[in-house]
């Protein structure tokens, strides 16, 4: 799984490598969950111990995505897998479920870990290494839930007062950019999905093709090779359908998937630059009605004009390197479902190649015998 | 061969013909004899008529060309003219029904389906569809190339007569008054039944036809499901290209090798069309074999028949013998009504004891005669029936043989293409 990522560095910089694993199901009187182990190796001088292992909950994660926002809002911070999943028939605890969540909080906790910034924040270390009543503790220091709740409605508010008045053309662009871009990528998980579904109709319905070949060659004498030699040609070809269906869902689907939660998150930073900057213009705007207390709004106002640029200046750079990665993942990924998908051709071919040349053999063998008197 | 003349695609489907009719002219001994020989015929059109039928009501119907041209004098250098007349499937039936009556110890080659079976979604069940005509326009010419090189029916005068002769062909098969020499169902059904020693051949040769069919069926129907199902996956892939292309718009690196890419995957949904079309004249060729299960069983049903009448007569002789012997003798040996009524009623006259008993063994005669010729008859059927079913699965061997190797080429061809259509994609993502 490591080699799925992309390591700016290069892998020899690399100084942190995490994996999630082995979830294990907790039952208590109040409520069913599952925990998941947490393994961090680290030759980071910062980290107390070389090697850690914890079991984090979803709501962990949840809580540090949440605090990651808070400390970075302009900040591009990775998809988590979502709560709930509406449109399969996946129940909650299914094992592909949990499969699927579990390789999407691997993704989650290293492309975290592969962040400049990210990397190093506070939270995401005691996330790594505290024991679970450490962690809990911890928790509860952070700023409350009333008042985050106070931060999305400002939220709401600033973007209803429409806070795109003095938006710098860069960030206008990405809007647009991440406008499209959104609508393209919901589309190809949803194709991705419905090929899915047709490939594994498919491999239904070849499953049962063969072995009526092999049913009819038992009434056969003559041809009754050839029917078996088709029969196994058929389950060789289905076994190879298989395979490319696993090869979808272990790649294109998850990171199809990924983008699709990732651009719901750069509209929201977006929103987030705007809101930034609408404290300032509202303040500014505030300015020029009032002379007297000009000396205080204008240290304010600093004050601002410098979070923004901050903001603005952190997104631009988390939004080239979104795009590279972007780049690099789609690429990749896409490379792979044609390698999947020359890999099922080509042992399709091999096997009706021989199948082929077996079948002229026995008729060079059969016209030599014709040729007898 | 007129797969040429054609000019059309080349496809995977006249290399089956040419191995077919190759397979034809090498696999019986009297070929030279053959129609199939000395004169091409071919199936070379279909158009659509409207008329009107025996009930003066109008109705649309196809009506299919056939052209004869004898091979001969093309040795010489000079090209035979080109005869042709129209014929509907309600005469290649006619046909049909004249020869196996007329024959029934030969296992007279199927006509194509009479309406679209076995369909999957895209293809549709209407007898007007253009594909489906021109299926059909395939199969009938594959049915007369069949009769053609059949050492005994392409001898007959009506099949002759239904390629050269127009008008009055219709008039001409109902002279012969073939319909009267056909059994009813009923008394075929019956033999099946009740027949008592037929031959153990005939016995497991039903049981074949039956397996075979049942089998058949059950592949062509798989065979349409996957179809469909394959349908499916190519087709959705050709979303991507639309959304590709789109998405390329607004990127500048990865734009280039997003387009070619969506390019690639329209190519790759599009081809499934021509794929599945080739199939499709592979399941024609099980087709056939799968009506031919039928002409199977009526050569059995007629051996069934011909050895329960046997039977019958025989029984029949019997019973008049001992029937003679009771009334020469006076004694009864069986419980006959008329022994007994006779006992209650008082017995005939020695005159008319006479009378009957010089009756019976008139009779006794007339049946032996019978039995002795029912007798000849059954063992030419079954000798000359034999010999055309020993033909026949040396045929069906060598085309079900060719039929499954043309499948996976086929398939060869589908991953060639499938090959082909990835590695143009990967080259594209791989410049994105």
């Amino acid at each position: 799984m490591i080699n799925q990522y992309k390591f700016e560095d290069g892998p020899e910089l690399r100084d942190l490598f995490i994996t999630v694993d082995d979830p294990e199901s907790h039952i208590t009187a109040i409520e069913t969950f599952i925990t998941y182990r947490v393994v961090t190796k680290t030759t980071r001088g910062e980290f107390d111990s070389s090697e850690y292992e914890v079991r984090r909950r979803y709501q962990d994660f949840l809580w540090l995505k949440s605090r990651l926002e808070e400390a970075h809002p302009t900040l591009i911070i990775p998809p988590l897998p979502e709560k709930f999943i509406m449109k399969g028939m996946v129940e909650r605890f299914s094992d592909e479920f949990i499969e699927t969540r579990r390789k999407a909080l691997h993704k989650f906790l290293n492309r975290i870990a592969d962040h400049p910034t990210l990397t190093f924040n506070e939270d995401f270390k005691i996330f790594l290494t505290a024991q679970a009543w450490e962690l809990s503790s911890h928790k509860k220091q952070g700023p409350g839930l009333l008042s985050r709740m106070g931060q999305t409605v400002r939220a709401v508010a600033s973007s209803v007062r429409g806070a795109v008045k003095n938006r710098p053309e860069m960030f206008t662009e990405m809007n647009n950019y991440m406008e499209t871009f959104s609508q393209k990528i919901n589309l190809l998980d949803k194709i991705a999905h419905r090929i899915y579904k047709e490939e594994r109709d498919y491999f239904n319905e070849m499953k049962e093709y063969g072995p009526i070949h092999t049913l009819w060659s038992a009434s056969e004498e003559d041809i009754a090779d050839s029917l078996k030699g088709i029969a196994s040609c058929i389950d060789r070809c289905c076994r190879a359908t298989e395979k490319r269906m696993a090869g979808l869902s272990e790649h294109l689907l998850p990171i199809l998937h990924e983008y699709v939660l990732y651009s719901e998150i750069l509209m929201g930073v977006l929103k987030r630059r705007d809101q930034i900057q609408g404290e300032l213009d509202s303040k500014v705007d505030a300015l020029a009605s009032k002379k007297t207390e000009k000396d205080q709004f204008s240290e304010e106002i600093g004050k601002l004009e410098d979070k923004v640029e901050r903001a603005n200046n952190a997104l631009k750079a988390d939004w080239d390197r979104w795009k590279q990665n972007m780049q690099w993942d789609m690429r990749s990924t896409f490379i792979n479902v044609a390698e999947n998908n020359l890999r099922y051709y080509e042992e399709c071919l091999a096997t009706w190649e021989s199948f082929l040349t077996s079948q002229t053999v026995d008729l060079h063998v059969d016209e030599d015998s014709e040729d007898r008197p | 061969m007129w797969c040429g003349r054609r000019g059309d695609k080349v496809s995977s489907l006249c290399l089956v013909w040419l191995v077919l009719h190759e397979s034809l002219f090498s696999s019986s001994e009297k070929m030279e004899d053959c129609l199939a020989k000395k004169m091409e015929i071919t199936v070379s059109e279909a158009e659509k008529r409207t008329g009107r039928n025996a009930m003066n009501i109008q109705e649309t119907y196809t009506a299919y060309l056939i052209e004869t041209r004898a091979v001969e004098s093309q040795i010489e250098g000079q090209c035979a003219p080109v005869e042709s007349l129209w014929r509907r499937y309600s005469e290649f039936e006619l046909l049909r029904n004249y020869l196996s009556v007329t024959y029934p110890h030969i296992v007279v080659p199927p006509l194509p389906e009479k309406r679209a079976d076995f369909v999957w979604h895209k293809l549709s069940a209407d007898n007007m569809d253009p594909d489906f005509v021109e299926r059909r326009r395939i199969g009938l010419e594959n049915f007369l190339l069949r009769v053609a090189s059949h050492p005994v029916l392409c001898q007959d005068k009506i099949f002759y007569a239904f390629l050269m002769q127009e008008g009055g062909w219709k008039e001409m098969v109902n002279e012969t008054g073939f319909q009267l020499k056909a059994d009813s169902r009923l008394k075929a059904l019956n033999a099946t039944f009740r027949v008592k020693n037929p031959d153990k051949r005939f016995t497991e040769l039903k049981h074949y036809s039956d397996e075979l069919q049942s089998v058949i069926s059950h592949l062509l129907r798989v065979r349409a499901r996957v179809a469909d199902r394959l349908y499916g996956v190519y087709k959705v892939h050709g979303n991507y290209g639309r959304v590709f292309s789109e998405w390329s718009a607004i990127e500048k690196e990865m734009g280039d090798g997003l387009q070619s890419a969506g390019h690639h995957m329209d190519v790759y949904a599009a081809s499934i069309d021509d794929i599945l079309e080739e199939e499709e004249h592979y399941a024609d060729q099980l087709k056939e074999y799968l009506f031919y299960a039928e002409a199977l069983r009526a050569v059995c049903r007629k051996h069934e028949l011909m050895q329960y009448d046997l039977e019958m007569a025989a029984q029949d002789l019997t019973s008049k013998k001992q029937q003679c012997e009771e009334l020469a003798t006076g004694t009864v040996r069986t419980f006959s009504l008329k022994g007994m009524t006779s006992k209650l009623f008082g017995q005939e006259t020695p005159e008319q004891r006479e009378a009957k008993i010089k009756v019976l063994e008139e009779q006794i005669r007339e049946g032996e005669e019978q039995l002795k010729s029912k007798n000849l008859e059954g063992r030419d059927f079954v000798k000359s029936a034999w010999a055309d079913i020993e033909r026949f699965k040396e045929q069906k061997n060598h085309d079900l043989k060719e039929a499954l190797i043309s499948y996976a080429v086929m398939q060869i061809s589908m991953c060639k293409k499938g090959i082909q259509v990835w590695t143009n994609a990967k080259e594209c993502f791989s410049k994105m």
